[in-house]
Parts: C-alpha cells; structure tokens; sequence
C-alpha cells in the first residue's frame, strides 16, 4: 500500500519524536550513571574524584533509604487501594439513573484539575491544621481531642491527600467503561435470576477488569514519584518518616549538594520503577490481549 | 406502580450521589470561600460557612504583594508553549504511524510510552547541573523543553490513537488526484484531524499547567509557574487562609473551567485511547 517515497517521508517524519526522546532518556541518564560513581559535592567545586561504588554502598545501608522505599510502597499501594475500591463504588453510583448527574460528575472530576501544590496546601491549613482547622473544629463539636495529622501520622495524611486527587481519575475511567457494558446482558442476567451482588461479582467485574488494570498501571506511574504533595506539607518529616525515594533524592541533591549520594538514589529508584514496570507490562499486556 | 418505585429510588440516588459529590468538591468549595473572608474570619471559630463580609481585597493583596499576574503569565507561557511544541513535533510522528506502519511502529509506540516510566528523580541531578551550566536555570525557555519533553509521549499516543481513527481511504483518494504529501497534510489530514488535535491540546495544557516536579525543582522567581508560587505559601509567614485561598482560586480556576469542558476526552487522552 506505501510507497517507498512514503516510507522513507514517514521515516523522515517519525524521527524527530525518536530522536528527541532517545536523547532525553539516554544523555542524562548516562550522566547520572557517570555522577553516581564519583564523590561529588557542590560546595567543593574542582574536588571530584572517581569513588567506585561507594555511593551506592552508602545509599543502600541508609536506614533512611529503607523507610522511603517504604514509604513509596506505602503511598502506592494505599492510594491504589483506596482510589480502585472507592473508585468502583462511585462509578457504580453515578451510573444509576438520577437527577442532576452532569453536575454530580462535575463536582466528582474536580479534585484531579487541581494543581498539586494547592490541594496540598489547602488540605494541610484548612482542613488538617490542629487549631485551625476544620477537622479540629468537628473534632471539639463531639467532645474529641484534635487531632495533628501531619505531625502524628504525616504518612496517613499524606496518603489521603494524594487519594483525594486521584479518585476523581479512577472514577471517570471505571465510569467510562461500565457505560460500555450491555444493558441487555445485565437484563438477561437479572431475568435468569441474579441477584445483584452476582451481577457484580459475574458480569460486572469482569467487564471492568481492563479498565482497572488500565488505572493501576497509570496511576503507579505518577504515584511511585509524589514530590510535591510532601514538599508542601511534611518536607518528607518529621524526621523521615514520609520520605519517599523521591523526596529523599531531591533531599540529597538540592538541599545537601551530594551530586554523587544523589545520582545513585535517582539510578536505584529508576531500578525499582523498572520493576514494577517489568510485572505492570506484564499484567498489562494479558488484560489488553484478552 | 412500577413507575412509582423507581422514581423513588432515583430521588434516593440522587440524595446519596449529591452528598457525596458535594464532600469530594468541599475543600475547593471551601477554598472559594474562604478567598472571600478577611484573615480573621478565616480562622474563626465556629466557622463562617456563608453568613461572613464578603470581600475581595485579598485577591488585591494577593497581586499587589507578590505579583501573581507575573506567575499566571509564566504559567501561561510555560504550558502553552510546551503544548504547541509537542503537537508540532508529535502530528507528523503521529501521521506516519497511523498511516504507514510498519512492522516496528507497535514497539516505537510502547518504547515511548515506557519513557513515561523512568521516575524524573533519575534525572534530576544531571537536568539541574545542565540547566545551571546553560543558563536555562530559572527560565520559561528551558521549562518550556522539559514540559515538551515530559508530555511528548502522551501527545504522540493520544494523536495516534485518533488518526487511526481517520480512514485511510481517504487519503488514498487525495493521492490519486495527485495531492502533494505537503498537501495531503495540510487539506485533508488537519481539518478531519481538528477535534483530536484540539483534544490532546487541552489535556496537555492541564498537564503542563499542573505539573510539580520539573516547575518546583527548575525554577526559582523568575519564571516561577503558578505551582512555585503557591508552594511558597507554606513557608510560616505566608500562612495566610484567605490570602492562600485567593491566590489558590486564581490558580485552579482556568484549569478546572477547561477541564470541565474536555471531561470526555481527559479519560481516552490519559488511558492512551484504551479506554473510550
């Protein structure tokens, strides 16, 4: 059907795309192989000197290192699980028939078109502020001690925060494909006699699992490198205790200068995202072939 | 009778559907509001839900003290201009994928798309000393090529997954009549094209607007985006409510207008066109 002159065009065409992103994954990537291996600090310009594998070495026995690998694990999976179920339930709800669902849907989306730094701000002062605000306000209307989210369960909070941005994702996804699934089966199986929690289990799982594979994949995508959410609220504290790898690279390379320490975290994070890359493409590729 | 039941139970779905929307949008309800109050009432307690002095001197002070228009133009420019650089290098990629594959056009696809999977921390160290080096520190220039580059991927597979959706037939036909490939672009491709296109422009300028790692790390005053600005308010003295629910207003408001216009088209352009 091509023609070769439209071959060689359309070669001609894709390359610059190519050529682009193959430049941007591989120079600074080799640059951060390179940096890894050397000591390296800004404020001693001049002293770099070839240091092995020591970097590397010092990163992996951090016990800081440990509690972020946690940490992102932590935020993945919990955002996940809380986003995928509530995500389902919502979505299930909004496509009941009702009133008003174009402004219901409306007010649903919101919370993924708000900038990162905002929500996180605005949950931090307004909501999960221990003398201001408004959780400590319902917390004193029933009797209760208010409670210091960010300083008492910094990870929780953060772990809420990041949910509240991201249901409004799954929920639209999962809606989108559950509008694709045939009234007629659902009738059918209602008139065989189904109740509703097998119409569930049987027809309307199943039908949902690519969209939900699709929403896990996605969002560990951006999940495995929250920043800015706790840069706004905890700066990875108290203490480490919601760092992420993320967060503790930037830590290293931004606020101490360790070019070296900081290029072997960003290679080892880059490591562990290929590993879950490696089962997701995996998982991705059976639901998306059946 | 059967009529009956089921009105009753929209009339409960709807109730249950309501609470629960209006709960995920409170804290941007509230934020609105509050933008509204004066420091004081901001912090009142019991809070003032909507019996309070309105007033909008603190979207004033917001601009007068810190200059937000400068931070809303960078934002403009910065997402803006990342978006028409992607699409002018993604739309020809696109085209000739989605109309003369070849065997290797699937793995070229997935390769891009698995660019998006390396964590920026990998890559952070080395963009900084470059940026320092070149001078492009701190600048839209350079924030500009690291969106572009960023959103690349997701411009491409999301152009792909529409221009397939263009038959080929027809510009087969074009080519008959001995349209030039120039043409063949430009008269036929772009004007069926047109609302992919316009599309994948929107959700991108959500993504450049909203993105807040490259925007935080590379940037300092200068040409600082919305997200720098803000994030400077959680330093103690900035901790102002109504002046950081001011400024957040001003920042979300544009994005949450166009996003609600492209909600259709937000689910296929983040899915990659896996889920419609």
């Amino acid at each position: 059907m091509a023609t070769l002159h439209t071959r060689s065009a359309a070669r001609l065409m894709i390359a610059p795309s190519v050529l682009l992103l193959l430049a941007w994954m591989v120079v600074p990537l080799a640059l951060t192989v390179y940096f890894s291996l050397l000591r390296y600090n800004l404020l001693m310009p001049g002293m770099e000197e070839f240091a092995g594998l020591s970097n590397y070495t010092y990163f992996l026995t951090d016990p800081a290192f440990f509690q972020a690998v946690f940490n992102t694990l932590a935020i993945v999976l919990g955002v996940l699980f809380i986003t995928v179920v509530g995500g389902i339930g919502l979505a299930l709800l909004l496509d009941q028939p009702m009133f008003g669902q174009g402004i219901v849907r409306i007010l649903v989306i919101a919370p993924f078109l708000i900038m990162p730094t905002v929500a996180a701000l605005v949950w931090k002062n307004m909501f999960m502020n221990p003398v201001n605000g408004l959780f400590a306000w319902l917390a004193k209307l029933v009797g209760l001690q208010p409670f210091d989210f960010l300083a008492n369960a910094p990870l929780f909070s953060i772990i809420l925060i990041v949910a509240w941005q991201w249901l409004p994702f799954a929920t639209l996804i999962l809606l989108t494909a559950l509008q694709s699934l045939d009234e007629e089966q659902k009738e059918a199986a209602q008139m065989d006699g189904a109740g509703a929690l097998s119409r569930f289990i049987y027809l309307v799982l199943p039908h949902l699992s690519r969209a939900i594979t699709v929403v896990i994949l996605i969002q560990t995508i951006f999940l495995l490198s929250v920043f800015a959410e706790i840069l706004v609220t905890t700066n990875g504290g108290p203490g480490t205790q919601s760092t992420n790898l993320t967060f503790l690279v930037y830590a290293q390379a931004l606020l101490q200068f360790d070019v070296g320490g900081a290029s072997a975290g960003g290679i080892i994070a880059v490591i562990l995202a290929n590993i879950v890359a490696f089962f997701l493409m995996r998982m991705i590729g059976k639901t998306l072939e059946a | 009778m059967a009529r009956n039941v089921s009105t009753q139970r929209k009339l409960v779905t709807t109730a249950v559907a309501w609470t629960i929307g209006i709960l995920i949008f409170f804290p941007i309800l509230w934020t609105f509001l509050t933008s509204f109050k004066t420091e004081a009432q901001a912090i009142a307690s019991p809070p003032a839900f909507l019996f309070f002095d309105w007033t909008t001197e603190n979207y004033f002070e917001v601009q007068s003290r810190s200059d937000y228009f400068k931070h809303f133009m960078n934002s403009v420019v910065i997402s803006f201009g990342s978006t028409l650089l992607g699409l002018l290098i993604a739309i020809p990629s696109a085209w000739a994928m989605a109309f003369s594959p070849t065997k290797r056009t699937k793995d070229v696809l997935m390769w891009m798309l698995s660019t998006k999977m390396m964590p920026p921390v990998g890559v952070l160290v080395p963009m900084y000393l470059i940026f320092r080096n070149t001078g492009l520190l701190d600048t839209r220039t350079g924030l500009v090529i690291v969106l572009t580059l960023i959103n690349l991927p997701i411009i491409i597979w999301m152009l792909y997954t529409y221009f397939k959706e263009i038959p080929g037939e027809i510009l087969e036909a074009a080519r008959m009549d001995g349209a030039s490939l120039a043409k063949e672009i430009i008269y036929v491709l772009t004007p069926m094209a047109i609302p992919g296109i316009a599309s994948t422009l929107l959700l991108n300028i959500i993504l450049a607007w909203n993105e807040a790692f490259w925007t935080l790390n590379l940037s300092a005053a200068k040409a600082a985006p919305l997200t720098a600005f803000i994030a400077s308010y959680s330093s103690p003295e900035g901790l102002f409510y109504a002046k950081l629910s001011a400024a957040s207003t001003m920042a979300i408001a544009p994005i949450l207008i166009l996003g609600w216009f492209s909600q259709k088209q937000l689910v296929r352009g983040l899915t990659f066109g896996a889920v419609k």
